[in-house]
C-alpha cells in the first residue's frame, strides 16, 4: 500500500520588481490605515478630559454652557471663574444630524434612482452625455455654494412647501410647530441638503444601472416586455446593492456636512420632532460654530462631538457595506 | 463595391418551400445597417412551420444580426437600420400598426449565455414572461410543469422550484431560459449558439429539446457547430462575407448542404477547410 505523501511546501520567489511594487502598495494601503488610526487617536487623547467629567451624559444630555460666556438661549447667566459650572452635552445635536440626514435622503433617493433610470435608459442619446457630465460637475461643487443657494434662493420657496405641509399635514406631530417661522427649520435645511446629496447618489445609481448585464435586458425585451417592465424586473433588482451604497455614501457626506447647515440651520440645544419648526441640531455645524471662541475646555467637549460624528460615520459606512454583501445578487 | 455585393447575392437564395400561403417566417430581401455600416445584404429566407433551420458560417457574416432582425431586437442598437419585409403568416412585422412587444411575444429568443434573472427563484424565471407582457393565466402550476418539461428541466428541479435560478448547472440554467421563453407561447424560438458556453453533455441535452420543440414551434438556431448543425437541423443557410456585408449564400435541406452543396464555398466551409 502506497503511503500518503508529506504535501510538499510551494514556495514563491517573487522577481525584483514584483517585490518594489509590492511594497510600494502596502506602504500606501498602511498609511491610510495609519493615518485614520492617528486621527481617531488624536480625538480620543483630546476629548478624554471631556469624556471623563460628563460620561455617558454628553451623549444623552441637552445642554452646552461654557462657564465665562451666555449660554445658549441668551439668558445672561454669565459666572467668572466658575469652570466647574461649565456643561457640555450634544444629545440634540446628534439627533439632529440624524433628522435632518433623513429627511435629505428621503428627498434625494427617490430623485436620485429616477434620475438614474431616466438619462440611463430614458434620455435622448444627444444629452446623454451632457446629463452625465453636468452630474459629476454638480458633485464638485463647494457645499458652501449649496448653503448660499438655500439662503438666498430656496429658503421662500422651501418656506412655502413647509407652510403647505404644515396646512395640510399639521395634525402629524412631526409637521405641527409652535411658531409659524418655517426658515431655517430642519425641512428646508433638509432640502437643501438633499440637493447637495442627488449628484454624488444618482452618478452612483447611474453607474449602477449602466452595469445591467444587456442580456437580462434583452431577455425581458424577448419575452414581450416593456422597458418599465424590464426595469423594474431586471435593472432596479440588479442595481439594489449598488444604489443602497450610493445612498449611504449620500449619507454620510448628510451627516457630515457642515457650511450648508451652518447657513441654513437654527441650532438649538433641545429635543425636537417638529422638522419644521425653526429649530434643530448639528454635530458638525456646531462644531464650526462654536470653535472659534471657544474655552480650552470647551475645545476639548467640541473635538469630543467630532469623535461622536467620527464613530456615526463609520457605523453608518459599516451598515452600509454589510447592506451591499447581504444583497448582492448571485450571478 | 457594396452594390456588387448586393447584385452578386440576387442570384443565390433558395427557397425550400415556395407556396404562396406558406406559414412560418419569412424574410424577404432583407438588410440590416448599423449607422453607415451595411452588416447583411438582401436575405431572403423562409422558416416553414414545425421545422429547425440552423444559420451557419463565420463570424461576423452577419448570422446574430440576421436572427435579431427576426423578432425587432435589431432595432435596440442605437442608429440601427433594415429594409425588405419579414413576414410572420404573411404579415410584416415591421408595419407600423405592429408592436414591437406582441411580435416579441411571438418570436421569442434564447440567447448566447445562460442567464436566468438573478434574483428570481425557478418557478418565477419560467414565469417571469407572462408578468412582463401582462399575460392573463390562471394555471401558473400547470405553465411551470408544461414548459419546464418541454425544456427537458422538469424532473431535475421540481422539487425546487423555489430554489434560486443561479443555482442551476450552466447546462440546466439554458434550460431554464428555454422554459422561460416557452411560457409565453411563441410561434417562433430563436436561438444565438445557444449550446456554446456549454459542455457536450449539456450540449446533447438542450439539441433533444430542440428537436421535440420542433414538434409544435418553428426554431431558428444560430451556431458555429457543424456536427450541431447536421444533428439539430432540417434545413441550414449558409451565409458569408467577403469584407463588405454579410450575405446568404445558399439554403437548403441539411443533408444537401452537408452533402452536396451547391456552391464550392458552403463546401469548404462544411468541411472545414475555413471560418
Amino acid at each position: 500500500m502506497a503511503t500518503t505523501p508529506t504535501p510538499r511546501k510551494m514556495v514563491v520567489v517573487y522577481s525584483r520588481a514584483d517585490r518594489i511594487f509590492r511594497r510600494i502598495v502596502t506602504a500606501g494601503a498602511l498609511t491610510s490605515l495609519l493615518l485614520l488610526g492617528l486621527i481617531a487617536g488624536f480625538l480620543i487623547f483630546r476629548s478624554s478630559g471631556t469624556f471623563r467629567e460628563f460620561g455617558l451624559s454628553f451623549i444623552t444630555g441637552s445642554e452646552w454652557f461654557s462657564a465665562g460666556e451666555d449660554p445658549i438661549g441668551g439668558a445672561t447667566t454669565a459666572l467668572v471663574n466658575a469652570d466647574d459650572a461649565s456643561v457640555f452635552s450634544i444629545g440634540p445635536m446628534i439627533v439632529g444630524s440624524l433628522v435632518v440626514a433623513l429627511i435629505a435622503m428621503f428627498l434625494a433617493v427617490p430623485l436620485s434612482i429616477g434620475g438614474a433610470l431616466y438619462i440611463e435608459f430614458y434620455a435622448p442619446r444627444g444629452i446623454y452625455r451632457i446629463l452625465v457630465s453636468l452630474l459629476d460637475l454638480a458633485a464638485a461643487v463647494p457645499s458652501l455654494i449649496f448653503g448660499l443657494w438655500g439662503i438666498q434662493v430656496f429658503t421662500p420657496i422651501g418656506v412655502r412647501w413647509a407652510t403647505l405641509l404644515n396646512d395640510r399635514l399639521g395634525f402629524i406631530p412631526l409637521f405641527s410647530v409652535e411658531f409659524e417661522n418655517f426658515a431655517r427649520s430642519p425641512f428646508v435645511a433638509g432640502c437643501v441638503l438633499a440637493a447637495l446629496v442627488v449628484p454624488i447618489t444618482t452618478s452612483v445609481a447611474r453607474e449602477v444601472y449602466s452595469r445591467t448585464p444587456r442580456d437580462l435586458i434583452d431577455t425581458c425585451f424577448a419575452l414581450g416586455g416593456t422597458k418599465w417592465g424590464a426595469i423594474r424586473s431586471v435593472v432596479i433588482p440588479y442595481g439594489k446593492s449598488g444604489v443602497i451604497a450610493g445612498a449611504m455614501l449620500g449619507l454620510g457626506r448628510a451627516l457630515g456636512e457642515t457650511v450648508a447647515i451652518y447657513l441654513m440651520l437654527n441650532l438649538v440645544f433641545d429635543y425636537s420632532f417638529q422638522i419644521l419648526d425653526s429649530a434643530g441640531g448639528n454635530v458638525a455645524s456646531m462644531i464650526a460654530l462654536k470653535f472659534g471662541e471657544a474655552t480650552d475646555k470647551e475645545i476639548s467637549a467640541l473635538i469630543a462631538a467630532g469623535l461622536v460624528l467620527f464613530i456615526i460615520t463609520l457605523m453608518v459606512n459599516m451598515i452600509a457595506s454589510s447592506i451591499v454583501q447581504r444583497s448582492t445578487p448571485r450571478a | 463595391m457594396t452594390q456588387q455585393n448586393v447584385d452578386s447575392t440576387k442570384t443565390v437564395p433558395q427557397q425550400f418551400d415556395a407556396s404562396p400561403d406558406f406559414r412560418g417566417l419569412e424574410t424577404r430581401g432583407a438588410h440590416a445597417w448599423f449607422g453607415t455600416h451595411h452588416a447583411l445584404a438582401d436575405v431572403s429566407l423562409r422558416f416553414p412551420e414545425q421545422t429547425v433551420t440552423g444559420l451557419i458560417g463565420p463570424s461576423g457574416c452577419g448570422k446574430s444580426t440576421f436572427i435579431r432582425l427576426l423578432n425587432r431586437m435589431h432595432e435596440f442598437i442605437p442608429s440601427a437600420a433594415m429594409a425588405g419585409e419579414i413576414l410572420l403568416n404573411g404579415s410584416d412585422i415591421y408595419a407600423p400598426s405592429e408592436d414591437p412587444a406582441s411580435i416579441r411575444l411571438k418570436v421569442g429568443m434564447v440567447f448566447q449565455k445562460p442567464n436566468p434573472f438573478p434574483a428570481m427563484t425557478i418557478r418565477e424565471n419560467v414565469l417571469a414572461g407572462i408578468k412582463l407582457a401582462h399575460l392573463k393565466r390562471d394555471n401558473h402550476d400547470d405553465i411551470v410543469e408544461q414548459c419546464l418539461s418541454r425544456a427537458g428541466l422538469w424532473k431535475e428541479v421540481k422539487d425546487r422550484l423555489g430554489a434560486s435560478g443561479g443555482s442551476l448547472s450552466g447546462g440546466q440554467q439554458q434550460r431554464l431560459c428555454i422554459a422561460r421563453s416557452l411560457a409565453v407561447e411563441p410561434q417562433v424560438l430563436l436561438m444565438d449558439e445557444p449550446c456554446s458556453a456549454l459542455d457536450p453533455g449539456s450540449t446533447l441535452r438542450i439539441e433533444e429539446t430542440i428537436k421535440e420543440l420542433a414538434e409544435k414551434i418553428t426554431v431558428v438556431i444560430v451556431t458555429h457547430n457543424m456536427q450541431q448543425a447536421s444533428r439539430v437541423s432540417d434545413f441550414c443557410a449558409f451565409f458569408l462575407t467577403d469584407g463588405g456585408p454579410g450575405y446568404l449564400v445558399e439554403a437548403d435541406a441539411t443533408r444537401k448542404i452537408f452533402t452536396n452543396p451547391t456552391d464550392s464555398r458552403t463546401a469548404d466551409y462544411v468541411q472545414g477547410k475555413f471560418g
